[in-house]
């Protein structure tokens, strides 16, 4: 941020010799507009037509495709049906915390975005704290949850809320646990800090730096899937059982905050691994331009980052939801253990090898790609035996 | 100037959601307050360039402590009942407690010398306290860890009592 706005003084944007502290309060003010509305707001409304969408071909189905093309303005079209709704307050419920609940879910997905780091200049905050500040403020999500969970006066939700509680005060200790292996290699906390420790060719981020690393990495993304409510972990939620959990007597603009935040927080979760695990934004120095080189890193981390959002619809539509014990036992007696073995591992690691060992990275990539290999290979095997025209067909 | 009035904001926030915790007739509402309390604690830490303090204080005190709180009280019977869930013991013993507890605090912010830094300039602070984690108080760091460790170990303890008899 501060190189951005010392270019555009340099560059004479704002007149010559402009005062510095208004300047730079005004673009930290217009850029976390921009960020908020061209970039988090929409991408809540259109990755729920996105994942509708891939949920659809993966089932076999077609899934929304009339408004617009491709059906790319169902997100619109929804949005706008959803403001038009009537807004019920249940008589028993309390009306003051009924209202504040999804504020504060709201307020859990917009703070993350202040430390998001988009490019190499791109950031509204590089604080020093940066990654501990995204995992504090996203673990606000919970109150609200809670709150809405109590206020609505029904069961459902009541159980909804607290089942989340539960969920997520428990995978907050290993997605934290599995932050610190990352922080022991790079030595700081900042955003900016970690990806400048990674390079931009695979085996020198920090996923493939050392096994540990990498396991630390599976287990920050389940944690991480686990917090956001997502399947297979989406038991506050859970249709069958619950409604809607913890959002059952909500509609309107009100259910619009809860889904909006929770399908935004996809973002999150893949900017997280993103930044501590695939080299966040790095990307081949290969001009001196500035703003070109900003918007391919721009691109770069928002390639890695929809990879992940990806990949977390793939699973929702694959993997059937776990019991309530499942997911207690798999945190408490595999992730945290892990995750200690993660943290001790790497920090012999480093007292080891103070400056990393390349070849292990090269090692574990070329496993990656031998192992992507033949993922794609059993792919194309049972898309063969398949109807191909409907299954290669991904505009229908 | 500007500095003193985030500051008696954030002091007001406190200090207020302090007064609803403490007064309010649900304690349902109290726990909620509680919210409000620590985040005017973490803008106070900030606008003191604590920087590592105030994340901390959000990460434990609002994502573990108050949720843990919120997650007890919601499976409390009868929250709305006042006389069960905010038990005093009488106007008078309060009182003459509070009155104790306001004097000696006065007293001890009346005869501190409060020393002024005369030029401020905010600092990363992760790496200080780290040294002085692991460094010079790497003793009672361990010993204060010593005491969570037998904190998990009793509760382990007291929630596994069924299963030994």
């Amino acid at each position: 941020m501060h190189t951005l706005i010392q270019n555009l003084i340099a560059w004479g944007v704002f007149g010559k010799n402009p005062p510095r502290d208004l300047v730079a309060a005004i673009v930290v003010f217009v850029m976390s507009l921009i960020v908020f509305l061209v970039v988090a707001l929409p991408f809540g409304g259109i990755v729920t037509w996105v994942e509708r969408r891939v949920w659809a071909r993966i089932q076999s189905r077609v899934g929304p495709n009339r408004v617009g093309p491709q059906g790319f303005l169902q997100w619109l079209a929804d949005g706008i049906k959803i403001i038009c709704k009537e807004d019920i307050i249940p008589d028993e419920a309390d009306s003051r915390l009924f209202k504040l609940a999804p504020y504060l879910v709201m307020l859990a997905f917009i703070l993350p975005w202040a430390v998001m780091p988009f490019s190499s200049s791109l950031i509204l905050a590089d604080l020093n704290v940066g990654i501990l500040y995204m995992t504090a403020v996203t673990a606000l999500t919970v109150v609200g949850v809670l709150m809405a969970g109590w206020a609505s006066n029904n069961k459902w939700s009541l159980i909804g809320g607290v089942r989340s509680a539960a969920q997520i005060v428990s995978y907050e200790i290993p997605a934290g646990l599995s932050i610190f292996p990352v922080v022991l290699m790079t030595g700081t906390l900042s955003m900016q800090g970690i990806i400048r420790g990674q390079g931009w060719a695979p085996q020198h981020w920090f996923l493939f730096a050392n096994p540990f690393t990498f396991v630390a990495a599976n287990i920050l993304y389940m944690s991480s899937l686990a917090e956001a409510n997502r399947t297979p972990f989406d038991l506050p939620e859970a249709e069958s059982e619950l409604v809607a959990g913890f959002a059952t007597e909500y509609s309107g603009w009100r259910y619009a905050c809860f889904s909006m935040a929770e399908w935004g927080n996809l973002f999150i979760v893949g900017a997280i691994i993103t930044t501590l695990f695939l080299g966040g934004w790095q990307f081949p120095h290969v001009t001196n331009n500035v703003v070109a080189m900003n918007v391919l890193e721009v691109i770069t981390f928002t390639v890695k980052v929809l990879f992940l959002v990806f990949v977390s619809m793939w699973i929702r539509a694959t993997l059937p939801r776990v019991r309530i014990d499942q997911l207690t036992t798999a945190c408490w007696k595999y992730f945290v253990p892990i995750s200690f073995v993660n943290m001790i591992g790497t920090a012999v690691w480093v007292a080891i090898w103070p400056d990393g060992n390349v070849a292990i990275g090269y090692i574990m990539f070329a496993g990656a790609i031998v192992f992507g290999a033949v993922f794609i290979q059993r792919v194309i095997y049972y898309l063969r035996r398949s109807r191909m025209e409907v299954y290669l067909n991904p505009t229908i | 100037m500007l500095a003193q009035v985030i500051f008696y904001a954030l002091a007001a926030l406190t200090v207020g959601s302090a007064a609803l915790v403490a007064f309010s007739r649900n304690i349902v509402y109290s726990t909620f307050a509680l919210l409000g309390a620590f985040m005017g604690a973490v803008g106070i830490y900030i606008l003191l360039a604590a920087d590592f303090v105030a994340m901390v204080q959000l990460l434990v005190y609002v994502g573990g402590i108050l949720v843990l709180t919120i997650f007890a009280v919601m499976l409390t019977a009868g929250i709305g009942d006042v006389k069960v869930s905010n038990r005093a013991v009488g106007t008078g013993p309060a009182i003459i407690v509070a009155g104790v507890a306001a004097i000696v605090m006065l007293y001890a912010v009346m005869r501190t010398q409060w020393h002024q830094a005369a030029v401020f300039t905010p600092a990363p602070t992760t790496y200080a306290i780290g040294n002085a984690f692991l460094g010079d108080y790497v003793l009672p760091f361990e010993v204060a860890s010593l005491v969570l460790l037998a904190a998990l170990i009793g509760a382990i303890v007291i929630s596994r009592h069924e299963v030994r008899e």
